[in-house]
């Protein structure tokens, strides 16, 4: 290809493959809070009080509607206004993770209300407690019903993770960048955080597929089309 | 600083950032709706080549970060004697980013338009063209309109990403904004609140009015 340097590429490629790893960190922290904070968004809206459902309603279309790069940077810059200085990664993850939450919480709330009405009826009939009927019977049902959604925003936040660069998180981007910058050549680093974007990605994406059929076929839920 | 003292003062960027913005937005929208229905078409090919370019382009664009994508776009085309604006930089990345997910919805939506369709077609004997232009692709429009209105608010969000690449849209006036004054809240808070409107109170409710408009004409209203 056009003056592309094999050995400028083995050179940079330590660096980027151990950026990896951070990129890989920052994806996973995000969606470990993304999918409780998701549950806590979801069910929140299930509550009898109807102006906290509409607050988080607000809230979660708010957030889903906003770009998570200017998201990013109103949790970094906005503590120090008051005095609470946030660390990139820290505020980073606050921001990501919420992204994702109020996502994970649509997700969540199409798995619940798929669960049938007749599951409730029934827990109220063994006068099941509301959190027991939760825990015990809706959820369970609801996730696989859930899992295509969850899979769909895991690959999502792993691909979101560039835009923590703008804060300085040393994740691929960031590194990419500064490798730019220090040696004046794009080519090389840009298409090599491409490249392994995809290497994980795809074969990622694919083994979701494969263990939402796994799944299915365990609970003996096999769709018949 | 009051609140209103600071709009007084830098509504005008605010104002200003919006417009590339929108521009930027209607620009991504042309290109990423050819591509859609270009490499939707594509990936319902016969042949076995057309299919496959069709989907290479879509797993790439969907299995990478738009970011990369931007910055690829940006920095490495000029190296192959494609220098481009940043400006068309900008919107072409956002277009070929959310034109891979939106041919996934045109094949879907495509593919969801009854059997009984393509045979009662075939049966008055239509070419392929006219079965597709007249009777399966104006079904399929409908189908696809409710997803086309989440990715065009996507297609918003990644607008932002402009910025990066130092095109004078929202996100870049509210970076400014906050660097002169260091009122974060103000300037970040603002811009959250005029992307916020632009989804919920422009794109939302065009997308509503516009399948509402496709329904009717379908006679299915």
């Amino acid at each position: 290809m056009f003056d592309w340097r094999w050995d400028f590429t083995f050179e940079i490629l330590p660096r980027l493959l151990g950026a990896t790893l951070n990129t890989l960190m920052a994806a996973g922290i995000g969606y470990g809070i993304a999918l409780v904070v998701g549950l806590v968004f979801a069910l929140a809206q299930r509550t009898p009080y109807w102006s906290v459902t509409a607050v988080v309603r607000e809230a979660v279309e708010f957030i889903r509607s906003t770009p998570l790069v200017l998201q990013i940077f109103f949790v970094f810059y906005v503590g120090p206004q008051f005095g609470i200085r946030l660390s990139p990664w820290t505020s980073g993850m606050i921001a990501i993770g919420l992204h994702y939450a109020a996502y994970l919480s649509e997700v969540y709330r199409g798995g619940i209300e798929s669960v049938p009405r007749g599951q409730w009826e029934a827990s109220k009939a063994l006068n099941f407690s509301t959190a027991r009927t939760y825990f015990r019977i809706v959820i369970p049902q609801a996730l696989p019903a859930s899992l295509p959604g969850m899979g769909n925003y895991l690959v999502g936040i792993f691909k979101d993770t560039p835009m923590l660069s703008v804060i300085g998180v040393a994740e691929l981007m960031h590194t990419a960048n500064a490798l730019g910058s220090e040696t004046y050549r794009f080519l090389e680093p840009y298409t090599l955080v491409g490249v392994i974007f995809l290497a994980i990605s795809l074969p990622t994406a694919a083994g979701l597929r494969f263990f939402e059929a796994w799944v299915r076929r365990t609970l003996g839920m096999t769709r018949s089309h | 600083m009051t609140y209103a003292e600071f709009l007084s003062q830098y509504g005008v960027r605010f104002i200003d950032g919006a417009i590339v913005t929108a521009e930027q937005t209607v620009l991504a929208i042309v290109v990423a709706v050819s591509i859609a229905v270009v490499m939707g078409l594509m990936r319902l090919s016969q042949s076995l080549l057309v299919r496959g370019v069709a989907t290479v382009y879509i797993e790439i664009f969907r299995g990478t970060s738009l970011l990369v994508q931007l910055f690829w776009i940006f920095f490495v085309l000029p190296l192959f004697g494609l220098p481009l604006e940043k400006f068309t930089a900008g919107f072409l990345a956002v277009g070929m980013n959310l034109g891979a997910y939106g041919a996934e919805v045109v094949r879907g939506a495509i593919q969801s338009v009854p059997r009984g369709q393509y045979e009662a077609a075939l049966a008055l004997n239509m070419s392929p063209a006219t079965r597709m232009r007249r009777i399966i692709f104006p079904q399929a429009l409908v189908l696809m309109l409710p997803p086309w209105g989440n990715l065009l608010i996507e297609l918003l969000k990644g607008t932002a990403l402009v910025a990066l690449i130092s095109v004078t849209d929202l996100m870049f006036e509210a970076k400014q904004i906050n660097g002169s004054t260091f009122l974060s809240i103000e300037a970040f808070g603002t811009a959250l609140i005029i992307y916020y409107v632009m989804a919920r109170l422009v794109i939302s409710p065009s997308m509503r009015w516009l399948e509402l408009v496709m329904a009717r004409r379908m006679g299915q209203a």
